[in-house]
């Protein structure tokens, strides 16, 4: 038996997610969440309504990635207090490993991001990787677009070395990688080139001093400093997170790369590639890499999104209608 | 020799942990005990002076003088100590974060009655490091808290001679869970970390640095296996005998002793047929005692009825005499080490020594104690024992007489009467408290106030040692939360790792667990998305063991658990409750001040539009506030009896259902 999904008008909750409202923006994030069948429908009819009121360039969509305990969740927190001084609102998804056995996890970032309680200009979700493919799960992308359409800045926080920054590198505006000093991990993938290049490096607690400039010094020369997209000069920087030192400049230097994308004009482009990217990922969790096929191969089908200018979800529906009536 | 003519030991110190209310009420409570043949005096403080909070704080409501004697100010000190010639006293005081100010007050004081502070005696238990793995009262992040510590101890070897400046605590570490192995092995390398920082600040020239290492006192606790833990306070002595010469130089024999303070166990003491406790206490306090060359210097002993709330004169009493009837009646101190040259304690101890000299050169690896509590890995071990410790009682491995065998029992007089068998704190005393404390700030001297203030600033800055400007600050009438909201100011506040990020021993096997793994999956499938659990530990309550327990057991059974650790504000529970998502809140509360905060709580919820979640509640929780708690919408309570954790996952996952609509699983 499945419990049916709460009855929500999207045209409504949508306005109020853009107003910011804290108890609307909660419950679009458990729509998009819910798995059932109608919640999916009622999760597109809601992002359709938010996409239909914007431009679609609102927002900073920021990528915070790196190994664990290198300080991502603090340097967060150190970021929140930033943009907060600015007068920008936050949204933050925060994204933990699950356990493989139980599918159970400890949502445990939110413990060094605690703000101050009563500051409605900041919101912190966290989600479980549920051990889906290529590391993020399918929920994340569109949650953010939930965020940015009440947020300034948007913050997606997830464990990574390797291969899993590629993917949230596949949904941000920016992408921005903390290293572990001491660690040669970051360095080593970097040379390997299985580390997509961020394009924003930071070696986070400087404040244990020698052993972080080295690891600066080090990323340095290994990144040669030029990101492969575009004319994005990839700075290095040097920060702590506890000592609150490094921050501002951090906040600078993503807010230029953000600004950089906007005055290229790049920003819409990205976005309506990242959004084909997540439907492509979608379609092929439902129907399999042959539902694809059927479609005529994956650069069929992303060619054909980008070209379009339909809502995305109507074309999600649109395809989805397509697999099933040949299914 | 004849009965008449022997020699016998002078019994070590007895006291009574205590304090609540207010000065006034604790002061009359430690007059009367003394009066009873107590021979030293054993300060509890509330939870807003342990943490820095004046009585009036938003945090510290439903707490002051709860738990412990509320003191803001030099007025409440004095008060305290009223009629108790301090010069004739050893007192001792479980303080920590706050540890300078509470000296500095009781400096002050001195002074008042006076008596020079340099003939004080007594103790403050200033071990931060614990806090931040299991008594949870700390504030500022390790560093500072390191330093703070270093200032009270290099001023009161210089000033105070006969004080004990810190008392090193593996007892709290037993109670979140510690192995004998642990417990050595963490407050040794405490006892590292401590005294290479004070050595390394500079303040104590090299050659007075042995009375440090002379001065450093130890709280330890005795579990039920008593013989063991005699073999363990064996261990304790030899190992630090062997530290105080190798790491420190210290020549004189009398400067390396291992010098201890114990409360017996309290984490096995027994909601379920209480009076069993009597027992436990009893074979505990032999642990400590029986060999004479591991005695320990100080016992205090928790009550009959510790897992049912706070214990009243008579319970309190009733604990003492089980020491004197120990020292008293019995032949124990008329004879040397029982043990010495017994091969099967002396292989135990090493055996102990061997477990706990590796987990110390674990922690020296990592770069010693404060690195290794920041980065979780200490917490994280204690956490694991716990659990261990919590499957064993579910399984049944470990017996419990009365909770996991022998459960039948005949109706228990201790707890017929009209109070059911424990302490009800005072109303009133709140409110009093704050309105005396108003008068005061009212009455002093701002401008004093505001540059003694200045000074403490600047020392916390510039790095002088801080007793002198805290003692500065208690004569100008500054209170508890101004001296603290200056530190907290100059070297903020931490968030101590939770330790819950363990890597689970996977349960498979388990028929239970695997009914219960299927029934949260089902219900996620059901409702949509995976079940999400928020464990909330609402004001400034530090014990966290309970809420850790069910966080790792959460996760088991497949929950996605959001815990942030202690002290959250109502407010931060109920909004991190809305903005996770979650589809319970369960609260864990055991500082007995469970009624105002669900009542806080519930309306935070409502004032954000999430007041239709459903509420739980755990902890040291009385029948009749449970009646209360579910007649006022919480939707369960759960207390020390309930120790069958796939049960309690169970009951969840069932509520869960029934709020939405679903049937429950059988
Ligand atoms: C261990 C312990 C400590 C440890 C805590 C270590 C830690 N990190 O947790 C230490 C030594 C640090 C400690 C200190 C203090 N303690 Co203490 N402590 C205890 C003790 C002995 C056991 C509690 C415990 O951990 N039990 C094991 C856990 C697993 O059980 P539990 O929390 O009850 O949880 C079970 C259920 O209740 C339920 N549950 C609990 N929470 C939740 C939540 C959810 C969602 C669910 C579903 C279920 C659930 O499920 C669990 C499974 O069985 C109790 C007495 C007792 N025997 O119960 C006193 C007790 C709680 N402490 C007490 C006091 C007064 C203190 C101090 C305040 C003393 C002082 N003045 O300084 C200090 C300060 C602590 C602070 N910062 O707040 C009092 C509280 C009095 C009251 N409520 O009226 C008690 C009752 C002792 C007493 N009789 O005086 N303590
Ligand atoms: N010394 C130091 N420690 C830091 C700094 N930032 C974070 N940490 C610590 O590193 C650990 C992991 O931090 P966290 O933010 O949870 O890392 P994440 O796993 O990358 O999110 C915590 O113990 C932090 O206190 C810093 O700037 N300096
Ligand atoms: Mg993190």
């Amino acid at each position: 038996m499945t419990q049916p999904a709460p009855n929500l008008d999207p045209v409504a909750l949508a306005a109020a997610v853009r107003r910011g409202e804290r108890a609307a923006l909660a419950r679009a994030l458990n729509l998009l969440d819910d798995r059932r069948g109608e919640s999916r429908l009622q999760a597109s009819l809601l992002l359709k309504q938010l996409q239909a009121g914007q431009a679609g360039d609102e927002g900073h969509l920021i990528g915070m990635t790196g190994p664990p305990g290198a300080g991502k969740s603090s340097l967060t927190a150190a970021l929140i207090g930033v943009w907060r001084r600015r007068g920008l609102r936050v949204g933050v998804l925060a994204v933990d490993p699950s356990s493989p056995v139980s599918g159970g996890a400890l949502l445990g970032d939110r413990l060094r991001m605690k703000t101050s309680a009563e500051d409605d200009g900041v919101f912190i979700r966290s989600l479980a990787c549920r051990g889906e493919f290529g590391g993020l799960s399918a929920e994340v992308w569109p949650m953010s677009l939930v965020m940015l359409a009440a947020f300034d800045v948007v913050m997606i926080e997830t464990v990574g070395v390797g291969q899993r920054e590629i993917d949230v590198s596949r949904m941000c505006d920016t992408t921005c990688f903390v290293a572990q000093p001491g660690s040669g991990d970051s360095v080593q993938f970097l040379k390997a080139g299985i580390l997509e290049v961020p394009h924003v490096l930071v070696v986070n607690k400087e404040d244990m001093g020698a052993v972080a400039r080295r690891t600066l010094s080090e990323l340095g020369t290994a990144l040669g400093r030029v990101h492969t997209d575009g004319d994005w000069e990839v700075p290095v920087l040097s920060a702590s997170a506890t000592a609150g030192t490094g921050i501002e400049a951090l906040a600078d230097t993503l807010a230029m790369h953000g600004k950089a994308l906007v005055e290229s004009k790049r920003l819409l482009e990205r976005r309506r590639g990242y959004r084909a990217q997540w439907l492509l990922k979608r379609l092929q969790e439902e129907f399999g890499s042959h539902g694809i096929d059927q479609l005529g191969g994956e650069q069929a089908v992303l060619q054909q999104l980008a070209a379009q200018d339909l809502s995305l979800f109507e074309q999600h529906q649109a395809l989805r209608q397509r697999l099933l009536a040949t299914h | 020799m004849s009965q008449d003519t022997v020699k016998r030991d002078r019994p070590w110190l007895m006291r009574t942990y205590s304090g609540h209310s207010s000065a006034k009420a604790s002061n009359e409570l430690y007059r009367m005990n003394l009066g009873k043949g107590q021979t030293g005096l054993s300060v509890a403080f509330d939870l807003p002076t342990q943490t820095g909070y004046d009585s009036d704080h938003p945090l510290a409501r439903g707490e002051v003088g709860k738990v412990g004697v509320p003191i803001d100010h030099i007025g409440d000190m004095e008060a305290l100590f009223d009629a108790i010639p301090l010069d004739k006293m050893n007192t001792s005081m479980t303080i920590n974060a706050t540890a300078p100010w509470l000296l500095a007050l009781y400096v002050a004081v001195a002074e008042r009655q006076g008596v020079d502070p340099s003939a004080l005696e007594g103790t403050t238990q200033n071990d931060v490091l614990k806090e931040y793995l299991s008594r949870g009262t700390y504030i500022f992040p390790p560093t500072p808290s390191v330093r703070l510590t270093t200032d009270l101890i290099a001023y009161t070897v210089e000033n105070i001679p006969r004080w004990n400046p810190t008392n090193i605590c593996s007892y709290h570490l037993q109670e979140a869970g510690a192995t004998p192995t642990q417990e050595l092995a963490y407050a040794l390398s405490t006892a590292i970390a401590i005294l290479d920082a004070v050595r390394d600040s500079g303040q104590i020239p090299p050659e007075r640095f042995a009375a440090v290492v002379g001065r450093i006192s130890f709280f330890v606790n005795a579990g039920i296996r008593f013989v063991e833990e005699t073999c363990k306070l064996r261990a304790f002595g030899a190992m630090w005998e062997k530290m105080a010469k190798e790491r420190y130089g210290v020549e004189d024999e009398k400067q390396r002793r291992f010098r201890y303070g114990v409360q017996v166990n309290s984490l096995g003491l027994t909601e379920s047929q209480p009076e069993n406790n009597v027992q436990r206490i009893v074979l505990e306090m032999l642990a400590v005692t029986l060999s004479k060359n591991a005695r320990a210097r100080a016992i205090q002993l928790p009550a009959w009825n510790e897992a049912l709330g706070l214990p009243r004169p008579w319970d309190q009493q009733w604990a003492l005499r089980m020491q004197q009837v120990l020292a008293l009646e019995t032949d124990l101190l008329e004879y040397g080490d029982l043990f010495d040259g017994s091969p099967v304690i002396e292989a135990k101890v090493q055996e102990l020594v061997a477990g706990a000299e590796a987990e110390m050169a674990r922690v020296a690896e990592q770069g010693g104690m404060v690195q290794a509590i920041e980065s979780g890995y200490v917490k994280r071990e204690l956490v694991v024992s716990h659990t261990r410790r919590m499957r064993d009682i579910e399984s049944g491995e470990l017996k419990i007489v009365g909770v996991n065998c022998y459960r039948e029992t005949a109706e228990s007089p201790l707890t017929a009467g009209a109070d059911a068998g424990i302490m009800k704190a005072d109303v009133q005393a709140e409110r009093d408290q704050i309105a005396a404390l108003q008068a005061f700030r009212a009455g002093r001297d701002q401008a004093v106030v505001a540059s003694a203030l200045e000074q403490l600033r600047a020392a916390a800055v510039g790095g002088a040692n801080i007793m002198p400007p805290s003692i500065a600050c208690a004569r100008a009438g500054v209170t508890t939360g101004e001296w603290s909201e200056v530190l907290r100011e100059v070297f903020g506040e931490y968030r101590a790792p939770t330790g819950i990020d363990i890597a689970l021993a996977g349960q498979a096997g388990s028929a239970a667990m695997d009914q219960v793994r299927a029934g949260v999956r089902r219900t996620g499938e059901e409702l949509g998305r995976p079940l999400r659990l928020l464990i909330g530990k609402p004001g400034l309550d530090g014990h966290s063991n309970g809420a850790e327990q069910i966080a790792v057991k959460g996760r088991d059974a497949g929950f996605e658990i959001v815990y942030e650790g202690i002290r959250l504000t109502p407010s931060q529970i109920a909004r991190a409750a809305q903005e996770e998502g979650v589809h319970l809140i369960g609260l864990s509360v055991l500082s007995g001040s469970h009624l105002e905060l669900v009542e806080d709580i519930q309306a935070e919820l409502k004032k954000i539009g999430a007041g239709d979640l459903p509420l739980i509640i755990g902890g040291i929780i009385p029948d009749d506030d449970a009646r209360q708690l579910l007649a006022g919408g919480v939707q369960a309570v759960f207390t020390p009896k309930d120790v069958d954790m796939n049960a309690i996952m169970a009951r969840l996952v069932n509520i869960i259902r029934l709020h939405n609509g679903l049937e429950e699983l059988a």
